[in-house]
């Protein structure tokens, strides 16, 4: 069996949030992954992400794809119902779920293989209806359950564990996401946790499709010198430069220091993201700024994290649709069903 | 213009009892020309069936429409036509050439016809209605489409339709657009009145008023399922289009839109309901498994590439027991095949869809009354089976209109949502094991996300224990998929009974499915000797009853439509019959079955050379 259950060792008492509930009342069991794998950083950033914002684990709706990342749902949050599913349909499942209760905070937890290869288009018109859900590629370059092949954001020139270069052009979700017309896009690192726990929980407020590309290094096939996913890489080549403190609307502020270039929006649930950005003129609200911005610093070898993007005026997936406030799961069924008298109605037209 | 004189034919004054085609070519608006006929003859009370046999295609390619008219009820298609309306110079070869000797062709003589089509034993029957139209009509578009109406008013005065019943029924279809309606009428009138001048009406053969059809309604297969699906309170809809199963979700669009839609808080109009046009099918199936694992009744419709996009996400749902709908209106495979043509031809890729040992639930529809009842029905077993259901309609019963008996319902129905557990029921358990504590018919309890921390579990497709937690071992996943397997065979007797007749002294039984029904059962009629037996699957996996109906006789003879004799295959598989027991009849040319054909099958394998 790979499921390990967690050693409950008692810790000096541990902070306790809204609802009460300990760090510990969100984890799951133990992972299986490598030690040092990025991923466990980014399952431990999502359970402390729900934590801080006091959303009840058993609300969370916790999908996957298949690959190393999406083995993770396993390894956090296991109050909540959860579905691994097939590689690459993670996106359309979770599109589902949403569909049939917007009450349910839903966390998708993908790779890049599941995500820009196989689940591509997924997860484009995933973005595109603009679902409202908190959607994690823990993006390593690599396809580690195969043992190594390159994955599509695998950058050209990068170098596989037994030195072959990458020929491709990676796929950047962040530029993919503007070009949909993303509503939240943000980038992260596995080994910064400082920054990448906002990010999250701004992405669990936000009111419509909430991005995050998580760089998360393979300990394992490419972690190497010349690969451009290495923890060393990130750490020399990461750019820091827009950093976003998010308000919850019932929580205290995270970073207190708000300095001078501030800019404020407020989120779906009346949560607010503060963005203090450092270079001149950065607009997380202007796609064409961001865009240019992207390829930019991408162009000078350098992966700029934080909250790229951020739109919080386009209608989500039910507001587009019109659908109830309620529940389509559990509607009653007198609601839903016209009757005899009805269906008799629409047959005279058809005598 | 002198009335034509009538060669000397064998009389076929058949009242009530023949079929007509009409010939045409596509996007020029001869469909509606095809309903006025249709639904005139109808509303005499004459059972009547339409086959629109259209080209994949939106404008310029042959297409046909046949009506066939019968007071015996034999509506099944026919593949011999008593009047021939030609109206497409493309085809005239061919379309000559399918009218039944002593029969009649009307064309457009406004062109004259190469006298080397001519047939001596037909009867041509010229009309200028080119000419008239342009006289009458001053632009092109006018011209094209009036010509249709002008068609309609001329096959009315031959079959003896009244005109006033068709006058009717453009006065309701146009009667906001008053310019339109004179139009038509006008085009009505100039057919009408030069079949009647000039032609011998009626023909013999033509329709009498046998009353009004009580309790009868013509409608479309694809139109009855959507309709099953608002009224099984389906919430959630997923599609990617493609022929012949588009107007399955745009039917069920607009049943939602008039249905579904209530004043929000605010005064705007809300949805009881969200549809998504998904980016393909495999996104399409995505999403009905999403939202049916998080309690919604969805469903989607597709057809055979459809069907093959889905099969990763079909084995998913098998083995993570999510319920699923899924309408697949069948067409001619493989690969794209012919999209506007009919098969039965998915059933084994649907029967067994997804790597590994899967077997999904089957519900076989022969017309659009049982689409209703098959698509209420196959929410009612993915939830009680918490599995995939695919009502396996086809492109005939999908697309054409049928006349069916009215269809009732029940108000007293309420969803049978299986072993969907409520947090207070969760609550009330030991212990909440997703995958472990069967009940008889081997299904076991479900939860949906979002309702209490009792149900925390992560289902995957990936070899899971009872718990629904990884394993690799082979004790801990055969016991699951073993359980499938039972759970499969326990919900043969909650499908739809199968049609048994048997027949004392029966030479033989006939086994069917689907659309080949009327058919069928004009072919046994025509049959000589003592009656067989008939049987009409109804679903898979199989109730006892059909390999008993197979066992009663020495041998059966399986009609389908596909090359390969796929229900006869599954029977095989199913019953463990020899091979020698089951005699195929296959019709897979892409064309409704029809009775003439099966009935020469029969009798060649009956009597050999």
């Amino acid at each position: 069996m790979t499921s390990i259950a967690k050693p409950q060792i008692p810790l000096l008492p541990l902070e306790r949030n809204q609802l009460g509930l300990t760090i510990r009342d969100y984890s799951g069991s133990m992972s299986t992954l490598c030690a040092g794998c990025g991923h466990d950083s980014v399952t431990a950033a999502i359970q402390e992400a729900l934590w801080g914002l006091s959303i009840a684990p058993y609300q969370v709706a916790k999908l996957s794809g298949i690959g190393c990342s999406s083995k993770t749902p396993q390894y956090f949050d296991s109050a909540a119902v959860g579905f691994n599913s097939v590689h690459g349909r993670m996106a359309a499942v979770a599109s589902g779920a949403a569909a049939a209760n917007r009450d349910l905070v839903v966390v998708g937890v993908s790779g890049d293989g599941d995500s820009l290869s196989i689940g591509l288009g997924n997860l484009a018109h995933a973005i595109r209806r603009n679902v409202r859900m908190l959607y994690v590629i823990a993006n390593n370059g690599v396809y580690g359950l195969t043992k190594g092949q390159f994955s599509a954001s695998a950058d050209i020139g990068s170098r596989s564990r037994k030195g072959e270069p990458n020929l491709l052009p990676p796929v950047d979700p962040m530029l993919l996401g503007l070009s949909l017309g993303a509503t939240f896009l943000a980038r992260g690192f596995s080994g910064d946790k400082a920054q990448l726990v906002p990010i999250l929980k701004a992405g669990l407020s936000h009111g419509g499709f909430a991005l995050v590309d998580v760089i998360s290094p393979c300990v394992q096939f490419n972690d190497h010198e010349g690969s451009t996913k290495s923890f060393r890489y990130v750490r020399e080549h990461e750019l820091q430069d827009i950093d976003a403190d998010i308000i919850p609307v019932r929580g205290q502020i995270h970073s207190e220091q708000t300095p001078g270039s501030v800019t404020e929006v407020e989120l779906h649930d009346g949560s607010r993201v503060l963005f203090r950005a450092v270079p001149e003129g950065y607009d997380p609200r202007d796609r064409v700024r961001v865009g240019s911005y992207l390829v930019e610093s991408a162009r000078r070898g350098e992966i700029a994290t934080g909250l790229l993007y951020l739109d919080e005026t386009t209608p989500d997936m039910h507001q587009v649709s019109a659908t109830t406030q309620d529940r389509l799961w559990d509607l009653p069924f007198d609601r839903l069903c016209p009757g005899s008298a009805e269906l008799a109605k629409f047959q005279a037209r058809l005598r | 213009m002198a009335k034509v004189q009538l060669p000397e034919a064998p009389s076929r004054a058949r009242v009530n009892e023949f079929a007509i085609k009409l010939a045409n070519v596509n996007g020029t608006g001869s469909a509606s020309t095809n309903n006025l006929l249709m639904q005139t003859i109808f509303r005499m009370g004459v059972p009547v069936s339409g086959k629109n046999l259209f080209p994949s295609n939106i404008q310029g390619l042959p297409t046909w429409y046949e009506v066939r008219v019968s007071q015996s009820g034999h509506t099944a298609r026919t593949a011999s036509f008593d009047l021939m309306v030609a109206m497409n110079g493309q085809t005239y070869q061919q379309d000559i050439g399918e009218v039944a000797p002593g029969g009649y062709l009307v064309y457009d003589d406004s062109w004259p016809l190469d006298p080397e089509m001519r047939r001596s034993d037909i009867t041509f029957l010229g009309a200028p209605l080119a000419q008239l139209c342009a006289q009458r009509f001053n632009t092109v578009k006018e011209r094209i489409l009036m010509k249709n109406v002008a068609t309609a008013g001329l096959v009315a005065a031959l079959l003896a339709l009244p005109v006033d019943e068709l006058s009717k029924q453009l006065v309701a279809a146009y009667s906001r657009r008053p310019q339109l309606l004179e139009d038509n009428q006008a085009a009505l009138q100039l057919g009408y009145q030069y079949a009647l001048e000039n032609f011998p009406c009626p023909l013999p053969f033509h329709v009498e008023q046998m009353g009004a059809p009580d309790g009868r309604i013509l409608i479309d297969g694809n139109t009855a399922v959507a309709l099953g699906a608002v009224f099984a309170g389906a919430t959630v809809g997923a599609w990617y289009p493609i022929t012949p199963a588009t107007s399955v979700m745009e039917n069920f669009i607009r049943l939602c839109s008039q249905y579904r839609r209530r004043p929000g808080p605010d005064g705007r109009e809300v949805n009881d309901y969200l549809i998504l046009q998904a980016e393909d099918e495999l996104a399409a199936l995505g999403i009905v498994v999403g939202a049916s694992w998080a309690g919604a009744r969805a469903f989607t419709s597709t057809s055979g590439p459809g069907l093959s996009l889905m099969q990763e996400l079909l084995g998913l749902a098998y083995y993570t027991e999510v319920p699923a709908v899924l309408v697949d209106v069948q067409r001619a495979g493989p690969s794209t095949g012919m999209p506007t043509r009919v098969q039965q031809a998915d059933l084994l890729s649907a029967a067994f869809a997804s790597h590994g040992d899967t077997r999904h639930i089957l519900l076989f529809p022969s017309d659009p009354r049982e689409c209703f009842l098959h698509t209420v029905q196959a929410f009612d077993l993915a939830e009680r089976f918490q599995t995939p259901v695919l009502v396996m309609s086809d492109l005939d019963i999908g697309m054409n209109d049928w006349e069916v008996p009215e269809l009732t319902w029940d108000d007293s129905y309420r969803p049978d949502r299986g072993r969907l557990l409520s947090p207070e029921e969760l609550e009330r358990l030991e212990h909440f094991w997703r995958y472990g504590d069967p009940d008889p018919e081997w299904t076991t309890p479900r939860a949906v996300p979002g309702e209490t921390p009792r149900a925390g579990h992560l289902v995957r497709g990936s070899g899971h224990d009872l718990r629904a937690v990884y394993t690799e071992r082979p004790d801990e996943y055969q016991e699951v998929v073993d359980r499938l397997l039972r759970k499969h065979r326990a919900a043969a007797q909650h499908l739809p009974p199968p049609v048994v007749e048997l027949h004392e002294g029966a030479p033989f039984g006939v086994i069917t499915m689907g659309s080949c029904d009327l058919a069928v059962r004009e072919a046994l009629e025509q049959l000589p000797g003592p009656a067989p037996s008939y049987l009409r699957v109804t679903g898979y996996p199989f109730p006892a009853a059909v390999a008993e109906f197979m066992a009663a006789h020495p041998h059966c003879y399986v009609v389908e439509q596909n090359r390969d004799g796929q229900l006869r295959s599954l029977l095989l598989i199913e019953t463990g019959f020899g091979g020698e027991r089951l005699r195929p009849v296959l019709s897979y040319g892409g064309l409704p079955i029809t009775a003439s054909f099966i009935r020469d099958r029969i009798l060649e394998q009956e009597s050999p050379q």
